[in-house]
């Protein structure tokens, strides 16, 4: 199980974080308080063309893996700033570890020859993850990741999202099955500006991470969310995927639908990418900063419910927290499995967000 | 002394016992005598208590290895195989060694020759591993309901996006026929295979022995052989075929030649094979233009130059020790497949000695050569094929799980036609026709009978591959390729998981 929420408003307007909070909180059966998170798009303007660190370290300000930490990013980035990031603990979330943000520029020089700046950043978080008791929690620009153990209506409360803004916001209540709940392991995932909440067990784990691993990548997290974040990555940005090709990908059809069709370029990615099939129950939304997917299996064995509002969508594992948002919606309905629902930013979001 | 030396040979470890009783001979019943090809059965005078002199099947204690034609054939039941080994009472001596030199030492000599695969006690690893069902957090997936795929495509793959793929082979079940020579097997055998395999949607493979004329409307289906002895190569066999593969090694005999004895070279084969009738056809241990991986990299461009890189071309070896560099060298010299034949892997004809105690099992050495691939970031490139050793479609599962893309099968081929497994078919006198071409002995396969049962085959194995995934909660094949975590052991050491990169039963 799991529960999963997405607003993302087409125009670029912001809004607080205490809607969410409230749209996931009547989802609480979904989770079993072992792992709760929100992921806001447009929560830094001001810095919005720097990368956003958030970093949790275990214990506190006083474990040495900040100092690692932070020596290991002045060498390899120009810190523009760095804060803790304020967290209020109350009687359900008494503590929990410490958590701090940076603004980061890569140093130019430093990147190699066929490096895009993202190669570059991507490499830093790898690195960090493999560092003792340091984990990134988010790194996209102008986007920021609050989760941790508890229920997300107590993280919220932990991290008072209500005091963030944001153009696009997901949640996720947790019910993990496959790996124990820690702080790191809660959802949202994010890796750059995709991020990816999910409801599901993904069955194509073993091959995935195998497929992302000769690719460069770590899957430290050991979860599946991490790899369906990864192979989205790996497919849009390095090998230039479209959004739709992307997931076709995760999703493809039918061999017998192929031969029907004769579409010979769904052939060729599903022949080319089968490691990169994902098997198994998921319904997922996955945020990139120009807009959302939501995606379901291909046997649609899990709930996902799309709505629309005017320029605002809703995504949501159940009905009920868009009929909270939004009791009068435009339009409301349940994807096909398989069948990717893209929401793109309308032109000019930018400008309505400085 | 010489009484003696008869004795030491002839005592075969089985023969066939008569329950007279049941025995239809007083109705002059002689179909056990017909039916045995290796002479073991005779029709014997005895007077029976009516006085009348009638003639009853004969066990003649000279020739019987269990291949039970005759128990299948008795209209009776009147027919069981009695097993008599030659018992020591050394522990370590047992009668398997000491008969072995009892053979060597009287008439036969010389080199003891086997069919069928390795029989050694070495552990059978796929019984060692466990797959994973869904239970609860995620649901299984019913195969009569939701759509199954077992599709795969075998070929070169590019790395990523916008790079051109090579030509592929589409399995419609993950399990092709493996080389079984025309000359090793008879026509009627490879026709059954070509059709079974055109019918179900994937390949058989020629193997060695050439390509008879008459089968070429199968091309389609088929994957010719270039070994070491060029039996039958010429620029029509390769345009014949969906693929070419370059016969490095083979399971059964990893680092000798095919071996095809004289008394199975007849007419037909030896004009198939382009020798004379009645030779030996012996392929030399090596390619004798390939001695290093360059070689085999010009080997292979020559033939994908001459099928204007219309075809992919497989390159199979033997599981050896060194297996994973090997492969990483032949993918890079430009295979677009490679199969990897375990130590279990049947054959006509080897070395008992080379049989018994050369290679690897499959199951390490498909593991390992993936897991190598994989850390040179090439896996995509090559597609992976597992053999030796598969003896049911749990097993082709776990082959694809550790990191096959998909198998070839010869035993489960033959003993689909009959085969009783006595590892005689060196002889060419296969009781069921398989690996004779001898007249009266190969009519014995029924064309369309044996093509019913390779379809059948593949059919059911297909669809219990099905029924495991859907316990696994996977409907596409491609989604267990390498998927470790799917597989748990069961009673084996730290070494052997870490080689097979699978959790112990529990953890
Ligand atoms: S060799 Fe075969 S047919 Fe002949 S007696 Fe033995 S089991 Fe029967
Ligand atoms: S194919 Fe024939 S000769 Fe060979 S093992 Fe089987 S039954 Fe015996």
């Amino acid at each position: 199980m799991c529960g999963i929420v997405g607003i993302i408003n087409t125009n670029g307007q912001r809004i607080d974080g205490s809607h969410i909070q409230e749209a996931i909180r009547i989802q609480r059966d979904r989770g079993n308080g072992l792992g709760g998170g929100f992921a806001v798009y447009g929560a830094y303007p001001e810095n919005r063309d720097k990368y956003a660190f958030h970093i949790m370290y275990e214990g506190d300000r006083h474990n040495p893996a900040v100092s690692a930490v932070e020596d290991y990013l002045q060498s390899k980035a120009n810190v523009y700033q760095s804060e803790q990031i304020p967290v209020y603990p109350n009687n359900r979330i008494p503590r929990g570890p410490y958590f701090k943000r940076y603004f980061l520029k890569p140093i130019e020089e430093f990147l190699s020859p066929q490096q895009t700046e993202e190669d570059y950043i991507v490499e830093i978080v790898m690195h960090i993850n493999s560092m003792q008791d340091a984990f990134v929690v988010s790194s996209g620009k102008n986007v920021g990741v609050f989760k941790g153990m508890g229920y997300p209506e107590d993280i919220a409360d932990y991290f008072r999202i209500e005091d963030y803004r944001g153009y696009m916001w997901v949640a996720h209540n947790r019910f993990p099955t496959n790996t124990p709940g820690w702080w790191g392991g809660a959802h949202p995932f994010t890796i750059l500006d995709k991020t990816v909440v999910h409801n599901g067990e993904i069955t194509s784990y073993g091959t995935n991470v195998r497929w992302l691993e000769m690719n460069g990548y770590q899957c430290l997290l050991q979860t599946d969310t991490e790899v369906i974040s990864y192979i989205y990555d790996n497919l849009t940005r390095r090998d230039k995927l479209s959004k739709r090709d992307a997931c076709y990908v995760m999703a493809p059809t039918l061999w017998e639908e192929i031969d029907r069709r004769g579409d010979e370029k769904d052939r060729y990615l599903r022949q080319i990418y089968g490691a990169a099939i994902i098997n198994g129950p998921f319904g997922i939304v996955l945020t990139h900063r120009d807009g959302a997917i939501v995606l379901n299996d291909r046997n649609k064995l899990r709930p996902v419910v799309c709505a629309q509002v005017g320029s605002t969508y809703y995504a949501s594992s159940e009905e009920c927290s868009i009929r909270f948002l939004s009791p009068e919606v435009d339009r409301i309905w349940s994807p096909r499995g398989g069948e990717p629902v893209m929401i793109d930013m309308l032109e000019g979001y930018k400008e309505a967000l400085s | 002394m010489n009484g003696m030396e008869n004795n030491w040979k002839t005592i075969p470890p089985f023969h066939p016992a008569f329950d007279i009783e049941r025995c239809d001979y007083k109705n002059g019943c002689t179909i056990c005598a017909k039916e045995c090809s290796f002479g073991e059965i005779s029709l014997h005078p005895v007077k029976d208590v009516d006085g009348e002199v009638r003639y009853r099947p004969w066990a003649n204690l000279t020739a019987c290895n269990s291949c039970q034609r005759c128990v299948k054939m008795c209209p009776e039941g009147a027919i069981h195989i009695e097993h008599q080994p030659m018992h020591t009472s050394h522990g370590y001596w047992t009668s398997d060694y000491a008969s072995n030199i009892w053979r060597q030492a009287g008439a036969e000599g010389g080199v003891l020759l086997v069919g069928n695969g390795a029989t050694g006690p070495q552990k059978r690893y796929f019984d060692h591993i466990m797959f994973d069902a869904c239970q609860v957090t995620n649901p299984s997936i019913d195969p009569l309901r939701e759509p199954m795929e077992i599709r795969r495509y075998l070929g070169r793959k590019p790395a990523r996006y916008g790079e051109e793929i090579g030509p592929q082979l589409k399995l419609d079940v993950p399990i092709m026929f493996g080389a079984m020579s025309f000359g090793a097997v008879n026509k009627r055998v490879q026709e059954a295979e070509a059709r079974a395999t055109q019918a179900v949607g994937t390949y058989w493979n020629t193997g060695e022995g050439g390509f008879h004329k008459d089968l070429r409307i199968y091309g389609e289906n088929t994957i010719v052989q270039v070994a070491s002895g060029r039996f039958g190569v010429s620029e029509d066999y390769l345009k014949s075929a969906a693929a070419v593969e370059i016969k490095i090694g083979q399971g059964a005999k990893p680092g000798i030649g095919g071996h095809l004895p004289g008394e199975k070279v007849l007419k037909a084969i030896s004009e198939t094979r382009m020798i004379p009738e009645g030779s030996d056809a012996l392929s030399p241990a090596p390619h004798h233009d390939i001695y290093s991986i360059e070689d085999l990299r010009q080997l292979i461009y020559a033939i994908k130059e001459a099928m204007e890189y219309r075809v992919p071309v497989s390159v199979k070896i033997a599981a050896v020790h060194n297996v994973a560099p090997i492969v990483s060298g032949v993918a890079r010299a430009g295979a677009d497949i490679i199969a990897i034949d375990g130590f279990r892997g049947g054959t006509g004809a080897t070395p008992l000695q080379i049989r018994q105690s050369t290679g690897i099992p499959i199951e390490l050495a498909i593991s390992a050569a993936d897991k190598r691939l994989r850390e040179e970031g090439i896996r995509e490139t090559v597609s992976l094929v597992a053999s030796g050793g598969i003896m049911c479609s749990s097993d082709v599962l776990k082959a694809i799980c550790l990191g096959a893309d998909a198998v070839y099968v010869g035993t489960p081929v033959l003993v689909a036609l009959g085969c009783g497994l006595c590892q005689r078919c060196f002889s060419g006198k296969c009781a069921y026709g398989i690996t004779t071409n001898k007249p009266g002995l190969a009519e014995r396969i029924d064309v369309e009978q044996a093509t019913q049962a390779l379809k059948n085959l593949l059919h059911a194995w297909g669809e219990e591959i099905k029924e495991l995934m859907g316990s696994m909660g996977i409907s596409a094949i491609e989604a267990l390729r390498s998927n470790r975590d799917r597989l748990r052991g069961v009673g084996l050491n730290e070494e052997e998981l870490k080689i097979l990169e699978i959790k112990h039963a529990g953890a």
